[in-house]
């Protein structure tokens, strides 16, 4: 099963190698890996998406848990949540096309960042499905180049992964 | 007045802030400045070793049996690569160290200087938490946070990367050594949760079929003298595994001796058969449950352990109770203690005694120490040499082994009746680690009989050490049970490649032992009869003051029994000689 496990860690260097590390040395799987500071600079906020069954996650969990730089942990799959992953995906835009690729985006509720005489880019955020869905629709579109920032998450309601 | 110390001198005057009694070391290019705030000002004796690998091994041997942290200095580069073998031996069982390693000078770093490597890089998988110093202000803090984190919680390696420029001469800092650290990040359990605990009691003395399982943990942990009491409370049996030697007196009549792939007879049947496991600081390795699909089928556990990761790894606990030993044994002691002065017919004491009556079964059957287990040979056998050993020094010594049957036999064998008295690589199973362990382990105690059990492959592989043992005076004894093969390849290879021994063996190319220790100015000493062995055995340990290395030559045919049946083989699915199988 798919799980959103996001994490506060030390922003140290170092720190990022021994979640990424803990994961091939003990053979479990990284889909998306997603990190940036937060608003307190000695923090620094990870999500990461991997598949296993309930006895692997425990043991993912755990051993994250047990990492020194790591300060707080949780699995957002748990409960209720927002998930957002952002895409950047440059495509070919000539003729007929050029219209179709902008209604798509606009059915996708996408943004064209930056327009060229043949290409656009286009930028799209949402759950990892929605532009899986959007890729999946412009498949008589020549795409020329796709970069995603991977799943960032948080809980819906009151409550917070903090300190 | 605050004190101005240069990074070097920070280093030397925390090591003795810390209280260290030794530093194992070995001098480089990039420790330099280290080393000369070592030599100028620092109580704190340094052993050189001869390879950074018996550094390593030596602090690990120091600190299993002192249960202080061992510390390393070594040089960046080689000297850290070579570090890590006894680095990764440290993390697989659970042994406090601290390793200090030079780095280049951070200028350099990522340069492919010379002498670089990224310390840090290679040893995150092997170590607790590794430092990489980027300011000389903060090794005090640093060096106190990492003495910390090695020995609380689960203990574990530490390493700290000092790039050279940090440690000069000529730049001085204000130097405080703080007296306690609080990491936000790092806060392992202090005791266990009242309502497992409450649990794990009830079900302890409903047990019908009890078992007590303890591993390393509870060693490390010091809780040997609360575990050896709850089992006598309740007149349970226990089985230590191979690092739990010694949490239970060898010599008490409730002692089942050791479990897993070459665990006793009476271990193993008593596991696969038992109704409730109570395990505490085991890990449920690989080498204890043989098919974990088929291990132990009727059994309840309780599942004691610092570290929440190792609870229901390999193997689901029912009742998980996350916490240090000694807290949870104690808390578990006063709720047995409550249950039954309300209930006073817990546990059912006759089903325990028929419990009793069929272990006593087994180990009549069986048992090794009930009787003579091994074949009959014109030569030494193992065992006899192990028996020996145990007779002359009165049960009493510190016993380091490499690795191999030799191993085995002395962990069957030497009944160890107290904790931290049997020091082996269980978890990697490092050959090269019982002489500098043994060394790490005269020095902490200069008055013991300290005895390295070993065989001619693994001795040659760190024995180098044999120069600093004579530099430093260490007079351990060396039991070299020499069957002119690699053992433990030699049996797989017999039992599983029809005696194919594909490179398991040195032809003539050993060398005379006697005389190698004569030259390194120790004494050797040859047995070939058996009629001699207890004999040597005694002039050996007679000799207080000198290493000697006794070499002595036994039966090679021998196996090491009983062996888990493999694959898919249970607890009690056992081979008990070469041709007899449970």
């Amino acid at each position: 099963m798919r799980r959103i496990i996001s994490m506060l860690m030390e922003n140290e260097p170092g720190a990022l190698s021994r979640v990424v590390g803990l994961f091939s040395q003990r053979g479990y799987n990284i889909e998306t890996l997603n990190v940036a500071p937060t608003d307190d600079p000695t923090l620094s906020r990870l999500t990461l998406t991997t598949a296993g069954d309930d006895k692997q996650i425990e043991q993912i969990t755990k051993h994250l848990n047990k990492l020194v730089d790591v300060v707080k942990l949780v699995d957002l799959t748990e409960g209720a949540h927002i998930e957002r992953d952002l895409m950047l995906i440059k495509v070919r835009a000539q003729g007929v096309l050029r219209d179709e690729v902008k209604r798509t985006t606009d059915i996708f509720r996408g943004q064209i960042v930056d327009v060229g005489p043949n290409v656009y880019t286009i930028q799209l955020a949402g759950t990892s499905d929605k532009l899986d869905s959007f890729v999946a629709a412009m498949a008589d579109v020549d795409i020329l180049e796709v970069v995603r920032s991977g799943v960032a998450g948080i809980s819906r309601g009151e409550k917070v992964l903090s300190l | 007045m605050v004190e101005l110390l240069s990074g070097g001198e920070m280093i030397a005057r925390a090591l003795e802030d810390e209280g260290v009694e030794y530093i194992f070391g070995y001098p480089g290019g990039a420790v330099l400045h280290i080393y000369d705030a070592l030599f100028k000002d620092c109580k704190v004796p340094h052993v050189l070793v001869r390879h950074e690998q018996a550094a390593t091994h030596a602090a690990d041997g120091y600190a299993r049996a002192t249960g202080k942290p061992g510390v390393v200095l070594v040089t960046s580069g080689p000297g850290a690569t070579n570090a890590i073998t006894g680095i990764a031996t440290a993390y697989m069982d659970s042994i406090p160290m601290v390793v200090f390693s030079g780095q280049v000078q951070s200028h350099l770093i990522g340069e492919d200087a010379f002498q670089e490597t990224d310390m840090i890089g290679i040893s995150r998988p092997i170590v607790k938490h590794s430092f990489m110093v980027k300011k000389a202000e903060d090794i005090p803090v640093m060096i106190k946070k990492a003495f910390h984190i090695a020995a609380t919680g689960r203990p574990g390696p530490v390493v700290i990367d000092i790039p050279k420029d940090i440690t000069r001469p000529d730049e001085k800092f204000e130097y405080h050594y703080p007296r306690s650290v609080k990491m936000r990040s790092y806060a392992p359990a202090q005791r266990g949760h009242t309502g497992q605990i409450k649990k794990a009691a009830k079900l302890l003395v409903s047990a019908k079929r009890p078992i007590i399982y303890a591993g390393g943990g509870v060693i490390q942990g010091e809780g040997s003298d609360l575990l050896t009491r709850l089992a006598r409370e309740l007149n349970y049996p226990v089985t230590n595994t191979l690092m739990g030697l010694g949490a239970f007196p060898a010599t008490d009549r409730q002692f089942l001796g050791m479990l897993g792939m070459h665990g006793f007879y009476e271990a193993n049947m008593a596991m696969h058969h038992s109704d409730v496991i109570l395990a505490v600081g085991a890990r449920f390795d690989d080498r204890v449950t043989n098919t974990v699909s088929k291990f132990c089928p009727g059994a309840k556990i309780i599942h004691v352990d610092v570290d929440p990761a190792s609870i229901s790894k390999t193997v689901p606990a029912d009742i998980p109770i996350v916490g240090p030993v000694q807290a949870v044994l104690e808390e578990l002691l006063a709720q047995l203690a409550t249950i039954r002065e309300k209930e006073s017919d817990l546990p059912d004491q006759g089903a325990l005694e028929r419990w009793w009556k069929q272990i006593d079964e087994w180990r009549g059957k069986h048992g090794l120490w009930t009787g003579r287990r091994y074949g009959e040979s014109k030569m030494i056998m193992p065992q006899q040499v192990i028996e020996s050993l145990y007779r002359v020094t009165d049960g009493d010594a510190y016993v380091t082994s490499d690795v191999g049957q030799h191993q085995m036999f002395a962990a069957q064998y030497y009944r160890f009746d107290q904790p931290r008295r049997w020091i082996n690589s269980g978890g990697l199973g490092t050959m090269g680690f019982g002489l500098p362990a043994a060394m790490g382990v005269q020095l902490a105690f200069p008055d013991k009989a300290v005895a390295c059990v070993t065989g001619e492959g693994s001795i040659q592989m760190n024995i180098q050490e044999l120069s600093t043992c004579t530099q430093y005076n260490t007079p351990v004894k060396i039991i070299n049970l020499r069957n002119n093969y690699l053992g433990m390849v030699k049996q797989w290879q017999d039992m599983q490649y029809e005696g194919r021994y594909a490179m398991s063996t040195y032809e003539d190319s050993l060398p005379d032992f006697v005389k190698l220790m004569e030259a390194y100015g120790h004494v050797g000493m040859q047995v070939t009869q058996l009629s001699e062995l207890d004999a040597k055995m005694e002039e050996a340990f007679a000799m207080k003051d000198r290493l000697v290395f006794l070499d002595i030559i036994i039966d090679p045919m021998e196996h090491v029994y009983p062996m888990h049946v493999a694959p898919n083989g249970s607890m009690k699915d056992m081979w008990l000689s070469k041709n007899e199988r449970t």
